[in-house]
């Protein structure tokens, strides 16, 4: 079976994020001698080089399937990567400390494409869940808690540009760019946030993108923005910050209390 | 290079994503259209002669393009040789978009780039990691920028 070699050897050896990389002993396949390798582990492809400025890697273990297990043997900090069939070839590594062995072995039954596929679409669920009713709170100012409503269609179209926005995420070097909006290295929640904003103190309000700001009107009507079906992802994601700053600033209010 | 068939061909026996019967050609000097049972798993792309078990080929689709080419046609090339297409003439549009549309979003990068975004959105509205229920939230694959070597 032909396999597009050539594009193989350029993913390993280029610059996109490894998911693991360093020295690993592999065992031959007839002769149980071990050879020590530079291995790197990217999405579900286990690639080995000679050396580690190998040009080009030795071989690849599609992980796809695979189960990673402890050896009992003797010989100190092995594993093996195990597959199903019955005349499937085990590949037995061994690390060269306890703390490889296990960052090796976490890493690696952790590499499938389905298990990603797994997670992702956990997440994609919630947040789904999470843009769809008030059950976590958020709008509990606009909205009684209880079972969801019925939506307007236009949320429900809303929910599925959500399931299409990362087709056109913005990214740099192969690495999703999220920090865009709000100074997004200061998280909202109870640790606290960077800006604040009381009734009749100084007014710090939380850092916003350059070229929106909030306004009340807006970011009331934000739900409603919502239901007309923004055309662009970067229409719904400017909707969200606003809901979400005003939500802060509301939650800010409400935690410090009544002032004296 | 080296790689272990046996796995490979196993995961081309396994149910697909998407599978048709689709003319494909390679990019090689004088290579035609030729009818291929076409098979999408995970990030694999198998093609088949059409009465046969085991596949001629596979592609595995990370740092590909794929590109819409012209009516009913779309094409896979990679980013180092952008220049080598592998093409595929569907019956129809309709099928040649959708086939764009799964192959754009087959890659592990593609899912990868896909957690970070719904994670970082998740945390932006709860102020909680929502993979720290699962105990995977210092993982180097779900970082920005992940494991340099």
């Amino acid at each position: 079976m032909k396999l597009n070699e050539r594009s193989l050897a350029f993913y390993a050896t280029c610059e996109s994020p490894a998911d693991n990389a360093g020295f690993l002993y592999k065992r031959g396949e007839r002769h149980t001698a071990y050879h020590r390798r530079w291995f790197v582990l990217k999405g579900n492809m286990l690639f080995y080089f000679e050396e580690r400025d190998s040009r080009e890697p030795v071989g690849v273990i599609v992980l796809e399937g695979c189960n990673v297990e402890l050896c009992d043997s003797a010989e100190g900090f092995a594993f093996a990567i195990r597959f199903g069939g019955s005349k499937s070839r085990t590949y037995v590594l061994a690390a060269e400390s306890q703390a490889d062995m296990e960052s090796w072995v976490k890493s690696l039954s952790r590499a499938s494409f389905d298990y990603m596929r797994l997670v992702v679409r956990e997440l994609e669920k919630q947040l789904q869940e999470m843009s769809r009713g008030p059950a976590g709170g958020y709008a509990g100012s606009r909205e009684p808690p209880g079972p969801c409503k019925p939506k307007p269609s236009g949320l429900e179209r809303s929910r599925e540009r959500l399931a299409a926005v990362p087709a056109i995420l913005p990214k740099e070097n192969g690495c999703a760019v999220w920090n865009n909006v709000l100074g997004a290295d200061r998280l909202p929640g109870a640790s606290g946030c960077g800006g604040g904003h009381d009734e009749e103190g100084t007014p710090r309000p939380p850092p916003l993108p350059p070229r929106r700001r909030v306004s009340d009107g807006e970011a009331a009507s934000a739900g409603a923005a919502v239901a007309q079906s923004p055309s662009t992802f970067w229409r719904l994601h400017e909707q969200y910050s606003r809901e979400v700053a005003r939500l802060r600033q509301d939650w800010q209010q409400r935690r410090r209390g009544p002032r004296p | 290079m080296r790689y272990n068939e046996r796995e490979l061909l196993s995961l081309a026996r396994q149910p697909a994503e998407k599978a048709a019967e689709i003319r494909m050609s390679v990019p090689k000097k004088g290579s035609v259209l030729k009818k291929r049972l076409v098979k999408l798993v995970v990030n694999f792309l198998f093609y088949f002669r059409t009465d046969e078990a085991e596949p001629i080929g596979a592609l595995l689709l990370e740092h590909c393009k794929i590109t819409k080419e012209e009516e009913n046609v779309f094409s896979i090339s990679f980013i180092e040789e952008p220049e080598r297409k592998y093409c595929f003439e569907c019956a129809t549009e309709e099928q040649c978009l959708e086939w764009v549309e799964a192959l754009r979003r087959a890659s592990y990068e593609f899912l990868r780039r896909s957690l970070i975004f719904y994670r970082n959105e998740i945390q932006k509205m709860t102020g909680k990691d929502p993979l720290e229920q699962y105990g995977i939230s210092e993982e180097a694959r779900f970082q920005l920028g992940a494991h340099r070597q």
